[in-house]
Order: structure tokens, then C-alpha cells, then sequence
């Protein structure tokens, strides 16, 4: 005891450098274009400094000068892996605003569009969180899964990620024939699959040693921080939208929201992984009820909405997406807002990574499970 | 809470406020810059109202003012308001900073900074977030202007 | 005029001997020896590097459900070589502020170290660079000089990274050589020797592995664990670490000389795999059954050199399951296993091991 707490004298009296690591834009774990300027105490870090909007389009402008209907488009380019559900998001918006009522069918369709959308998005990150911890065979495991997805997507909509399917009153087009078979033998192939993730990554040590205990983020910092999505409720924090305010068919459809308690990297980790199998289920309960009817409601060729404030929010795979339109009236907003659940799930980082070492630090970002493009819009 | 009753509250703790529902599914609560640092944390931390989670804040350019909008839930209680601080200085608009009350508040005032130039008092790190730190002007105003990247037609 | 016989090389060797001297003086016929041998050595590593690196990309397609390289030449097999003339054409780099000298001088290092290794190593009967009587020591001493190369090149390229990266490299290969010396200490208290040939002849009448029953077992896995960290592949690979610093040390290393960090690091994975196959394994010894002599002479039918490298490629693979399965370790994890768990657990082991030595129970 005595020899180490001299040890840790004479560590005090040493001279430490803090230094600094530009951390992006271009590193192999900021997924995207993300600048992080870590202040670094030998591993420890010190200090994190995100720099965004490398790829800020300014989306919100170009939408004061583009109709409703353009609208939609450009949503499907912030959050890529959920393109389906932010077009649902400005679809809902304007429907919501002019009253107009959706297919039974539609919405149906787009539920489960949605699902498949968040258990795709919820694969890419399986794969990238391994790959972020340097299990690399993961990474192509969620790929595989992934893949019959976006071909039953393709099948559909012509599109295997940004497939603009939404438009305002309902979906584009109809199923494909082969739609219902498929999503069938997809629900049958990833039940199989889906344990294998627990046995290749979730029941492994290394990976609970890298992840438990690591960036603990409080209840109370995960609302005042404004994060949401699995990040949140790996904190206990009931936030589901879908639970909230049920919107399209989740009013119908019996499912979990998943709530942990600890708030570490494996308990975002495990939430989402137990996410996967609501979105299963959801899907399984809706593939064979997939009412007749109508896929779209009528709507006029040009949409006006009427003078006012409109506030939409849906669940992404990443949390709430809330869409904030103003309207005077005409044809384009007049102000139109996207509160992306990036932005603010990234504005946390800072608070979990201070204090731990650059290791933990991918892991971290991993489990926020960030997509630059919904951060920058 | 009811609307109702959030109103009877808001209106006992800030007399000056207007109120407006028409228009917006949540109850709208208008007020001055100078009366909002008093009533945000009364309605953070006082337990009748409990907004603990700021869900979106923004600010929206009006040909006479600018118009800064939080949206408000409680956690706890469930109910939901949106807070609206009337800017009417057009040529040097400032607020005071919310960030110390909801800490998400910061980097959404950070990008209404960097696209609006509104001025927050007493905010930690005001800088630009998404553009570059020597952009000129702010591209969210109205009266915005860029030669180079024309985006009106 | 040189009859090779796939049994014993020794025949071999001696011919080549006889024959140079009969034709030069005694000092040139040395010279010549030398220069055979290193001639044959740099094919040697350049063939097996060439292969490893086929293999390793074949092994990982296969554990992550893809094809691996499948274009250049049949199966992909000339994939590696097309790699590598790539590699030997490039630019290259050096950045601004580096330290030229050392800069440079790191990627030989870190070959000439393996190539030091490569000496002691017996890979056939007969076959071997020179058999001194403290083999296994020197190995052990020859491999631990990479990294110089590694601490050097992280330096000398003025990169943060690069810096972080090796001095997480320094730490870990100062730890984990203690523990891949310890387990070898351990299977030296059963030999009785250094040298290799009679750690192999010791192992005549069956493996240490069999023979020195769980100490020898639990050896082994340390050994393997050890031997992972030592060569910085996954899940030890902290000193790449791409997630976290792009590349590691070499991060500024381009060309031919990224190309010697490369063939360093598959050349000392073979040297880790060929000293556990020799001192667990019995090296090039077949697999002999006490008093089952048919069988015996079935597998003294197949020659030792298949057997060594046999028993390379076994362990090898075994390290490539590793790196393709495991998420990598933190720093911290790394040092607590080696210094909380492997090391204990190892100086446990060679007690033990010396008291079952001294009271004759084993075979």
C-alpha cells in the first residue's frame, strides 16, 4: 500500500502534456464527416470538441422554396438508414394539416415499411458497432441480414435505401406480388439469425468488458440533454413515439417498448438489439393483415397548407424525429424546422466520453449510433 | 395539466403573457425577452408544471420580429406547451440563454446563432456550428441574400 | 549429385558441404554456405508471406461469408503477388516533420528481427540454420527486437496516431513477453534443454502436450494468448487499432517500406506458430503412440517436413479464428490480463510443473 501510494506521489509531481488529436473529418469511426478534437492526457481524454456540418446542405431553406411534395425527397437525404420514416414524418404533417384521411392500406404498408426500415438501420449498426471494437466478421454479418431487406425493398419501390415510397396522402405505388412471400421468408430467416448476434458479439467477454460500465448517461442528463431513441431508453427514459403518439397502424399493433436501467454502452447495446425483435414482431402481426382498398388517398395536384403551426413527430430509428412547419398559406412553408435526433444525441457525447480513453470513446459513438448526414441536414 | 390549466398557471406567474391555441395543436404561450429567464425556470422546475425535456427549439424570421419557439414536454406529467419569446429588435436580436435549464438548449442555440444571428446572453461557446466561423451574414433570414448558390426561383 | 531425401536433410546438407569444399578453400566454401542459405532464406519468407497473406484473406472470407480473392490468376491465387509489385511501385511518403533516419530505418528493424528469428527455427530433420544450445532463448530474445521498429517507426513519422499506437504497442510487448517466455520455461522443465533438436528428440516417444498432461495444456493456451499479443493481431491489435487510430504506428508508412511492417508482421505469426508446434507439438516429429508400432510406422511413412508445417498451419489457423472473432481489447484490459490474470497464473504453473518434474509423474 505504502509503495503505491508513493508511486502515486511521485506520478503527481511528473509533468504531463495535454495534447491534442484531430479526430476526423476523415477517421475510419466518425462514421461520416465528423471533426471530434479530443484533448488527450496520455489514453485519457480531457476534452471533446465536436465540429459538425461538413455536409450541411441547409435542407430547412431549400424547403421554404419548394413545395410539399418536393419536400418529402429531400427528407430521405438527413437520416439515410431511416428514409422511409422521415418521409413518413412530413407525410403525416401534411395529412395531419389538411385533414385528410389515409387508406386503411397505406397505413398499414407504411408501418410496416417503417419497421423494416428501423430493423435494417438497426442491422448496419450491429455490423459497424462490431467493426468500431474491431470484431470484423460482425460487420458483414449484419450486411447479409440486411440485403434481403433492401431487395424486398427494391422489389417494391425501385430503391434499395432512399426509396421515397411516402407521398402525401399515402404510398406511391402498390405492393409487388412478391412482397408478402418475401417478408415471410425474411421473418423466418432472421429469427434464426438473430441469435447468432448474441453469440457472436452480445455473450462475448471482450465485448462486455469494452461496453459495461462504459458511458454511463443518467435519466435525468438524457432529458435534459433532449436525447432520445434507444440511447434514451437505455437510461430508462420512456420516450417511444410510437407509444406516445401512436401514429399510422402502431395504435393496433402490441409491442415493448424497451427500457433498461443501467444507461452504460451495453444496456444502448442490448436496447437495441431487443428493438430488432419488437420490429419483428410488429411485422409479423401486420404482414397478414394488410387490409384491400385503396394505397393513396386523393390530394390535390398542388398543396396549400391552411395559415398556421404544424408539429409532427415520428420514432426513426435513431429517436424523435420532429418536423416544425410554419405555414402562411401557400404552396412552400414559410419556415420549416427538422429536430433531428442526431444533433442532439451527439450533443451528449461530450458529457460520456470525458474521463474515459480513446477506446471507449468509439465505443460510445457507436452506441449513439450517429448518421452524420441527420446531424449536418 | 390541462391547456386550461397550464394557462390559469402561466398566466398567475407572468400576467404580461398572451396565449393563442388556434392554429397549433399545443397551447402557445407569448411573451417578451426580458420576462423569459423568470418563467423558463419556473416552468422547469416548479412541480405543477415539470417541462424537464425541450424537444425543439427554434427560431422562426417575421417581417417585424423574430420569433424564438421552444417546444416543452414533461416528462412526468405528460403535458406539452410551445414557449414563444417575441424578438422585435430586428437589427440587434438578443435573448437570454436557456442552456443552463435544458442543456440540449445549447447547440440548438449554437445553429439559431449561426443561421439567424440571434445573440444569446451569457450562453458558454457562442460560435458558429455549422458553417464555416468566417461565413458572412446569417442564410435563414428572410432578406438572405447569396449571389454564388441561388436557391430562390 | 545432391540426393535429397524428404526424411532426413542432414544427407542433403552434408553433400552441399563436401561438395563446395572439395571445389573452394575452406573460407570461401563458408561464404558460399552463407550466402546460399541467405538466398534461400528471403525466398523463403518472401513464399510464405505470399501464401500467409493468400490464406488469411481466404480464412476471413470464409469466416465472414464472402469469396475472398477471386480475380487474378485461378482462385485469386495471384491476388497477394499483384499486391505486392502495387506496393513495391508506390510513392513514397514521408511526412514533413519526420525524422528521416529513423524513419526509415524502423521497417528494417522490424525485419531484420524476424529474419534473426527465422535462424534457430528446425524445419525438417537435418534442416536447420544453426542449432546453439540456448535456441529457444534466442528466439524469444531475436523476435523481441521488432519492437524497436515499431516504437521507432510510431516516432519517427511525427503523427499523433502513430505515437499513441506504438507506445500502446511497447507497453504490450514488454508484458506479454514475459508470459510467452514463463509458458516456455514451463515445457523447458520437461525437456531439460534450450536447444531445439533435443526438445525434439526429447518428444521422440510422444508430445509434450500429451505427455506433460494440464500444466503442459494450460502452457499452451497461455503460450497461444501470449504469442497473439506478441505479434499485434486482433484481438491484440491495439497498436493498428484502426477504429480508433486509423493505422497505428505505421499510419505514415507507405509503399515498400508499409510493405516490410506487412511481411515483419506475418513472418514473426509463423515464428510464433513454428516455436509452439517444436516445443508443444513436437515440431517435425510424427505422432508416435508408445508400443503401437504398425501405426508408428504409418506415420513415420509421412515426411517430417509435412509434419512441421502441418502442425504450423494448424496453429496458425488457430491464430486467424482468433483475430476473426474476438473484438479487440482496451489498454488497460490488455495489461490487467497479462499482469493480474497470465502472469500469476503462469509462475503457479511452473511450480507445479517442477514438482511433477521432480516426482516423475509423467510419462
Amino acid at each position: 500500500m505504502e509503495l503505491v501510494k508513493q508511486q502515486r506521489d511521485t506520478a503527481s509531481d511528473l509533468k504531463t502534456q495535454e495534447y491534442f488529436v484531430n479526430m476526423g473529418p476523415q477517421h475510419p469511426s466518425t462514421h461520416g464527416v465528423l471533426r471530434l478534437v479530443l484533448g488527450l492526457d496520455g489514453e485519457i481524454i480531457t476534452k471533446v470538441e465536436p465540429h459538425i456540418g461538413y455536409i450541411h446542405r441547409s435542407i430547412e431553406k431549400m424547403c421554404e422554396h419548394d413545395n410539399y411534395r418536393q419536400i418529402v425527397h429531400l427528407t430521405d437525404r438527413m437520416d439515410y438508414l431511416s428514409a422511409h420514416i422521415n418521409n413518413e414524418a412530413v407525410c403525416l404533417a401534411v395529412e395531419n394539416a389538411l385533414e385528410i384521411e389515409v387508406p386503411e392500406r397505406a397505413r398499414v404498408i407504411r408501418t410496416i415499411f417503417a419497421e423494416l426500415t428501423r430493423l435494417a438501420s438497426h442491422q448496419l449498426w450491429w455490423g459497424v458497432m462490431g467493426m468500431d471494437l474491431g470484431a470484423l466478421t460482425a460487420f458483414l454479418y449484419g450486411f447479409r441480414d440486411r440485403e434481403m431487406i433492401n431487395d424486398i425493398f427494391e422489389e417494391t419501390c425501385g430503391a434499395r435505401l432512399t426509396m421515397n415510397y411516402n407521398v402525401p396522402g399515402g404510398v406511391m405505388f402498390d405492393l409487388h406480388p412478391n412482397f408478402h412471400k418475401r417478408v415471410k421468408e425474411f421473418i423466418a430467416h432472421f429469427k434464426t439469425k438473430l441469435p447468432e448476434y448474441d453469440d457472436l458479439l452480445s455473450n462475448n467477454v471482450i465485448f462486455r468488458q469494452r461496453t459495461e460500465g462504459v458511458g454511463i448517461l443518467s435519466k435525468e442528463d438524457a432529458i435534459s440533454y433532449g436525447v432520445t431513441g434507444p440511447t434514451a431508453r437505455a437510461s430508462g427514459v420512456s420516450c417511444d413515439v410510437r407509444k406516445l403518439h401512436p401514429y399510422s397502424a402502431y395504435d393496433r399493433v402490441d409491442f415493448k417498448e424497451i427500457l433498461m436501467e443501467e444507461g452504460d454502452s451495453f444496456a444502448r447495446y442490448k436496447a437495441r438489439v431487443l428493438e430488432m425483435w419488437e420490429s419483428l414482431s410488429i411485422v409479423e402481426q401486420l404482414i397478414d393483415n394488410i387490409p384491400e382498398g385503396d394505397f393513396q388517398a386523393p390530394t390535390k395536384a398542388v398543396i396549400k397548407l391552411p395559415k398556421g403551426e404544424y408539429y409532427q413527430r415520428v420514432e426513426t430509428a435513431r429517436g424523435e424525429l420532429g418536423v416544425y412547419i410554419v405555414s402562411d398559406g401557400g404552396k412552400s412553408p414559410y419556415r420549416l424546422k427538422f429536430r433531428s435526433p442526431g444533433f442532439s444525441n451527439l450533443f451528449v457525447l461530450e458529457k460520456l466520453a470525458v474521463g474515459s480513453k480513446i477506446a471507449d470513446l468509439v465505443a460510445i459513438m457507436s452506441t449513439i449510433d450517429i448518421v452524420v448526414p441527420d446531424i449536418d441536414r | 395539466m390541462s391547456n386550461e390549466e397550464l394557462q390559469q398557471q402561466i398566466a398567475a406567474w407572468e400576467p404580461a403573457a398572451e396565449f393563442a391555441e388556434e392554429g397549433s395543436q399545443f397551447l402557445n404561450v407569448i411573451i417578451e425577452p426580458p420576462q423569459l429567464r423568470a418563467l423558463a425556470e419556473k416552468l422547469r422546475h416548479e412541480e405543477a408544471t415539470f417541462f424537464d425535456y425541450m424537444f425543439c427549439l427554434t427560431c422562426v424570421d417575421y417581417p417585424e420580429h423574430f420569433m424564438m419557439v421552444y417546444h416543452l414536454r414533461s416528462t412526468r406529467h405528460g403535458h406539452e406547451m410551445v414557449l414563444k419569446v417575441r424578438i422585435a429588435d430586428k437589427q440587434k436580436p438578443a435573448v437570454d440563454t436557456l442552456c443552463d435549464i435544458w442543456r440540449t438548449a445549447e447547440w440548438h442555440e449554437r445553429e439559431v446563432y449561426d443561421l439567424f444571428g440571434i445573440h444569446f446572453n451569457n450562453h458558454p461557446d457562442l460560435r458558429r456550428l455549422l458553417l464555416d466561423d468566417d461565413w458572412k451574414g446569417y442564410p435563414l433570414r428572410k432578406d438572405y441574400v447569396d449571389p454564388v448558390n441561388m436557391i430562390s426561383y | 549429385m545432391f540426393a535429397i531425401n524428404l526424411y532426413d536433410f542432414s544427407g542433403t546438407v552434408n553433400s552441399i558441404h563436401q561438395w563446395l569444399n572439395a571445389r573452394l578453400t575452406p573460407g570461401w566454401a563458408t561464404a558460399a554456405e552463407w550466402a546460399i542459405i541467405g538466398i534461400s532464406l528471403i525466398l523463403f519468407v518472401a513464399i510464405s508471406v505470399i501464401i500467409l497473406v493468400y490464406v488469411e484473406r481466404k480464412v476471413a472470407a470464409f469466416f465472414q461469408l464472402r469469396i475472398g480473392p477471386n480475380r487474378v490468376g485461378k482462385w485469386g491465387l495471384l491476388q497477394t503477388i499483384a499486391d505486392f509489385l502495387k506496393l513495391l511501385m508506390k510513392e513514397h511518403i514521408t511526412s514533413k516533420n519526420a525524422d528521416k533516419f529513423l524513419f526509415n530505418l524502423a521497417p528494417f528493424i522490424m525485419v531484420t528481427a524476424v529474419f534473426l528469428g527465422l535462424g534457430a527455427i528446425p524445419f525438417a530433420k537435418g534442416l536447420q540454420i544453426f542449432d546453439i544450445n540456448i535456441g529457444l532463448f534466442y528466439i524469444a530474445a531475436a523476435s523481441s527486437v521488432g519492437v524497436f521498429g515499431i516504437l521507432l517507426g510510431g516516432w519517427a513519422g511525427n503523427n499523433k496516431y502513430s505515437l499513441i499506437g506504438a507506445l500502446r504497442s511497447g507497453a504490450q510487448v514488454v508484458s506479454y513477453e514475459l508470459s510467452i517466455m514463463l509458458s516456455l520455461l514451463t515445457m523447458v522443465v520437461f525437456t531439460g534443454s534450450l536447444q531445439l533438436s533435443q526438445i525434439i528428440a526429447s518428444q521422440q516417444d510422444g508430445w509434450w502436450i500429451f505427455k506433460g498432461h494440464l500444466p503442459a495444456w494450460i502452457a499452451f493456451i497461455i503460450f497461444m494468448i501470449a504469442g497473439t499479443a506478441e505479434t499485434n493481431r486482433g484481438p491484440f491489435d491495439l497498436a493498428e487499432a484502426e477504429s480508433e487510430l486509423t493505422a497505428g504506428f505505421h499510419t505514415e508508412y507507405s509503399g515498400i517500406k508499409f510493405a516490410m511492417f506487412f511481411l515483419a508482421e506475418y513472418v514473426s505469426l509463423f515464428i510464433i506458430a513454428a516455436v509452439g508446434a517444436t516445443v508443444f507439438f513436437g515440431g517435425w516429429m510424427p505422432f508416435h503412440i508408445d508400443d503401437w508400432a504398425a501405426f508408428n510406422r504409418i506415420m513415420d511413412y509421412i515426411p517430417p517436413i509435412v509434419w512441421f508445417f502441418g502442425k504450423v498451419a494448424m496453429l496458425i489457423g488457430i491464430i486467424m479464428w482468433f483475430k476473426w472473432t474476438f473484438p479487440r481489447l482496451r489498454i488497460d484490459q490488455l495489461l490487467v490480463l497479462e499482469w493480474k490474470y497470465l502472469l500469476p497464473l503462469n509462475l503457479m504453473n511452473l511450480i507445479l510443473v517442477s514438482f511433477i518434474v521432480l516426482m516423475g509423474w509423467y510419462f
